[in-house]
C-alpha cells in the first residue's frame, strides 16, 4: 500500500498521483487537502412513537417518520495542520458532519475524503489514523482504571509498547493526571474523565482528530486546562483538528478558522475577526468624561446608550458613524479617555444564529444592529 | 495475513479477555449472590415434581407409603431431579444474561459508534468478554455447584456416563455456549431495525423456556394434535438446555446422539453467519438513521 504523508503541505508527487487515480477521485485537486468534503447531504428519518406496549408492537409493522435534513450540500476543505472549529446552534448539523467524517454514518449524497479514504467505508487503515472524542459519550471502561482502557487501545491500534509508554506518560504529564491512572473511571470527576478520554484518543497519535464538544459541562478551570493542552499538543504535533463547541472561549483560544453551520448549511467560513467584520456593523464606545454629572444629560440622548455610570458612559454606534460622532463629542465635552471596541463575540454569534434560524441571509443588507438593541 | 498480524490480533483478544475479567471481578458479591439464587427455582421444581409423582403413584397403586416410584414420560422421580440439575449445568453455558438488551442499548444510545470508529470487531469483543464472564462465573459457582451435586448424588442412579457420552456431553455444552451467544447476538442486532427489542426478547425467552427443555423435559411435549415434540427437534432451542442434559442422562444415545451433535454444530454455524450478515446490514442501516 502506498502511504501518503500529510505532515507537510503535500506536493503533487507521482506517488500522490498514483493514489489519486487509484481511488478514482472525481476531483483532481493539485494540492490535495487532508479533508475534502464535496456537496455532502444527510437527512434522518426520525421515528415518531407513541407510548405503550401495544404501540411498540404496532410499531413493528407500521411507523410514522419525520424527515430531518441535518446536513445540506456542505462543501469544505481542510488543510493539514489546521485547527478548525464548527460553530452553530444545537441541531445545526455540526455533530452530523463529524459523524460523516468519522464514518459512523453514510451520507445521502455527496462525496468526502479524509486522508484519501472514504470515511464510511470504514477501512481499518483509515480507522487507525484518526480519532473521535465525544464530550457526552464515554469510551473508557467505566468500572476499571483508565490505565486498563489505555492498554486495550494500545492493542487495538497496534501501537509499539515503547512508543505507547512514551506517549501515555507525556500526555498524562501534560494534563496532570498521572496520579489518577489507577483509579476506576467512575470515580473520576467529569473534568478528569474528559482528560482521560482525550489521552485514550491520542495514544495512537491520530493524524486527524475530531472533537465533539470536548469541554461540555466542565468548570472554567478544567475548560482552560483542556484548551491549553489542545493548543500545545497541536502546535507540537501539527496534526489536523476539527472541533465543535458552544464555548466561544474554546474557539477564541484555539481556532484560526471558524465554520459556522446553521440549519445544515455552511453560513460562514473564515476567522473569528471576519465574523465580526461581516456580521456586526457596530462598535462599542466607552467614554470617560470630566466635569459635573450634568454634562451627561446631553449624552444620554444619544441613541443606543448601553450604560451610564459617571464619569463613564458606554454606547453602541454604527461603524461608519464612529469618526463623525466622536469628533462631535470631542469638540463638545472634556473627554478624558476613549475606548472603541468590537461587540462581544458571543453577542455577534448569537445574532448570526438568530439570523440563520430565520432562514433568509443576505450578505449585503444586514439589518442594522443598532436599531435592534 | 502475516504472522505479526495474527500475533497482534491474539494479544489484542488476550488483553481484552484480561480486562473483561478484571471488570467482572469488580462486582464479586453481586455475583456470589446471583449464583446461589440460581438454585432456588430448581428447589421449587423439586417440590412440585415430588407432589406430582406422589399424586400419580397414590392414584396408581395402593402402597403409596413407600414414596414416589412411578414413571412420567420415562422419568422416575430421581431421574426428573437429575434432569433439572443437569439443565442448570446446560444453562450455565448457554444462557447469556443481558446480551440482547446490551447490544440493543448500545445501538440505541449510540455507544456502538465506538466499534465503528475503532479498528476492532464488536461481536468478537462481546464473545471474548462473555467467555471471560463465564469463566469468572464458573470460578465462583464451582464450590456451590459441587456442594449441591454432592448432596444430590443419589438422584443420579446410573452414575457417570461412559467416555464417549462424556465427550459428546462436554462438546455439546461448549457448543451450547456458542449457540446461545450467537443466537442472542442475532436478536440483539435486530435492534438496528427495530430499536426496541424488549418485546422480541420476551417472546424469545418464552419460546426458549418452553422449547429448550428448561421448564420441563421435552418428552412431556404433546405429539397431538400438533406434534410439538417433533417440531422442537428442528429448532435450535433444545441444544440450549435439553440436549446436553439428555445426553448425560442417557436419554439420547448412539446414532441419535451423534446426529444431535452434528445438528448443533450446524445451528452454531448458521447463527455465526447470520450474526455476521445482520451486523454488516445493520451497520449500513444504522448509518441510515444515524443516532
Amino acid at each position: 500500500m502506498i502511504a501518503l504523508d500529510y505532515s507537510g503541505s503535500l506536493s503533487f508527487s507521482n506517488l500522490a498521483q498514483t493514489r489519486l487515480l487509484a481511488c478514482k477521485h472525481p476531483i483532481y485537486n493539485l494540492a490535495m487537502s487532508i479533508i475534502e468534503i464535496n456537496h455532502l447531504s444527510k437527512s434522518y428519518r426520525v421515528y415518531q412513537k407513541q407510548e405503550g406496549v401495544w404501540a411498540s408492537i404496532r410499531g413493528l409493522f407500521r411507523r410514522e417518520y419525520r424527515e430531518v435534513q441535518a446536513v445540506r450540500d456542505i462543501s469544505l476543505q481542510v488543510e493539514p495542520g489546521e485547527f478548525v472549529a464548527f460553530l452553530g446552534p444545537n441541531g445545526a448539523g455540526k455533530t452530523t458532519t463529524l459523524k460523516l467524517l468519522s464514518g459512523v454514518i453514510n451520507p445521502d449524497s455527496g462525496d468526502c475524503r479524509v486522508m484519501g479514504h472514504v470515511p464510511w467505508e470504514r477501512e481499518n487503515e483509515y480507522r487507525r489514523r484518526f480519532a473521535l472524542v465525544m464530550g457526552q459519550k464515554n469510551q473508557l471502561w467505566w468500572d476499571l482504571p483508565a490505565a486498563e482502557s489505555f492498554r486495550l487501545n494500545q492493542h487495538i491500534y497496534a501501537v509499539p509498547l515503547d512508543e505507547f509508554d512514551r506517549t501515555r506518560d507525556e500526555l498524562c504529564e501534560m494534563l496532570d493526571v498521572t496520579h489518577l491512572l489507577g483509579q476506576p473511571v467512575r470515580e473520576l470527576s467529569l473534568g478528569e474523565r474528559m482528560k482521560m478520554e482525550l489521552i485514550a484518543a491520542l495514544l495512537h497519535s491520530p493524524e486527524v482528530l475530531f472533537l465533539d464538544e470536548p469541554t461540555i459541562g466542565l468548570d472554567v478551570v478544567a475548560q482552560h486546562k483542556i484548551q491549553q493542552f489542545l493548543k500545545a499538543y497541536q502546535e507540537e504535533r501539527k496534526n489536523t483538528i476539527v472541533l465543535t463547541s458552544h464555548y466561544m472561549k474554546d474557539i477564541q483560544a484555539l481556532c484560526q478558522r471558524v465554520v459556522i453551520i446553521a440549519q445544515g448549511s455552511i453560513f460562514h467560513d473564515g476567522s473569528l475577526d471576519d465574523i465580526i467584520d461581516r456580521f456586526s456593523g457596530d462598535k462599542i464606545v466607552t467614554l470617560q468624561i470630566g466635569g459635573p454629572d450634568e454634562v451627561f444629560q446631553g449624552l444620554r440622548k444619544l441613541p443606543n446608550v448601553l450604560e451610564v455610570e459617571p464619569p463613564r458612559i458606554k454606547f453602541r454606534i454604527g461603524r461608519d458613524d464612529v469618526a463623525r460622532t466622536l469628533s462631535d463629542i470631542l469638540s463638545t465635552y472634556a473627554v478624558e479617555d476613549i475606548v472603541v471596541e468590537d461587540p462581544p463575540i458571543e453577542e455577534v454569534i448569537a445574532k448570526v444564529f438568530t439570523d440563520a434560524q430565520g432562514g433568509q441571509v443576505d450578505d449585503e443588507s444586514h439589518p442594522d444592529i443598532a436599531g435592534v438593541s | 495475513m502475516d504472522a505479526t498480524h495474527w500475533y497482534g490480533r491474539a494479544t489484542l483478544w488476550w488483553t481484552f479477555f484480561q480486562i473483561s475479567i478484571n471488570e467482572r471481578l469488580v462486582y464479586r458479591i453481586d455475583f456470589v449472590i446471583g449464583t446461589l439464587m440460581r438454585f432456588l427455582p430448581t428447589l421449587t421444581q423439586v417440590f412440585l415434581w415430588w407432589a406430582i409423582f406422589d399424586a400419580v403413584s397414590s392414584a396408581g397403586s395402593a402402597d403409596s407409603a413407600s414414596g414416589p416410584d412411578g414413571k412420567i414420560a420415562g422419568y422416575t422421580f430421581s431421574g426428573m431431579i437429575a434432569y433439572y440439575l443437569m439443565v442448570i449445568i446446560s444453562r450455565a453455558f448457554s444462557s447469556m444474561p443481558g446480551l440482547t438488551t446490551g447490544i440493543a442499548n448500545q445501538v440505541r444510545n449510540g455507544e456502538i459508534k465506538k466499534f465503528l470508529i475503532q479498528p476492532v470487531d464488536m461481536i468478537g469483543c462481546l464473545l471474548v468478554q462473555r467467555v471471560a464472564h463465564k469463566l469468572v462465573y464458573y470460578l465462583i459457582a464451582a464450590l456451590p455447584f459441587a456442594l449441591v451435586f454432592w448432596m444430590c448424588g443419589d438422584f443420579f442412579v446410573s452414575g457417570w456416563p461412559p467416555p464417549d457420552v462424556m465427550f459428546v456431553f462436554i462438546t455439546s455444552l461448549l457448543l451450547s455456549f456458542l449457540l446461545g451467544f450467537y443466537l442472542e447476538s442475532c436478536i440483539g442486532l435486530i435492534a438496528f431495525w427495530f430499536l426496541e427489542v424488549t418485546s422480541l426478547t420476551f417472546i424469545y425467552m418464552l419460546l426458549n423456556f418452553l422449547l429448550s427443555g428448561h421448564m420441563f423435559p421435552l418428552e412431556l411435549l404433546p405429539t397431538k394434535p400438533i406434534d410439538l415434540r417433533g417440531f422442537v427437534e428442528f429448532m435450535p432451542f433444545k441444544y440450549l438446555a435439553y440436549f446436553p442434559a439428555a445426553v448425560f442422562l442417557g436419554k439420547v444415545e448412539g446414532a441419535e446422539m451423534w446426529r444431535g451433535l452434528v445438528m448443533e454444530v450446524m445451528w452454531v454455524l448458521f447463527f455465526i453467519l447470520l450474526s455476521r450478515w445482520l451486523w454488516s446490514r445493520g451497520v449500513k442501516r444504522y448509518s441510515g438513521f444515524g443516532g
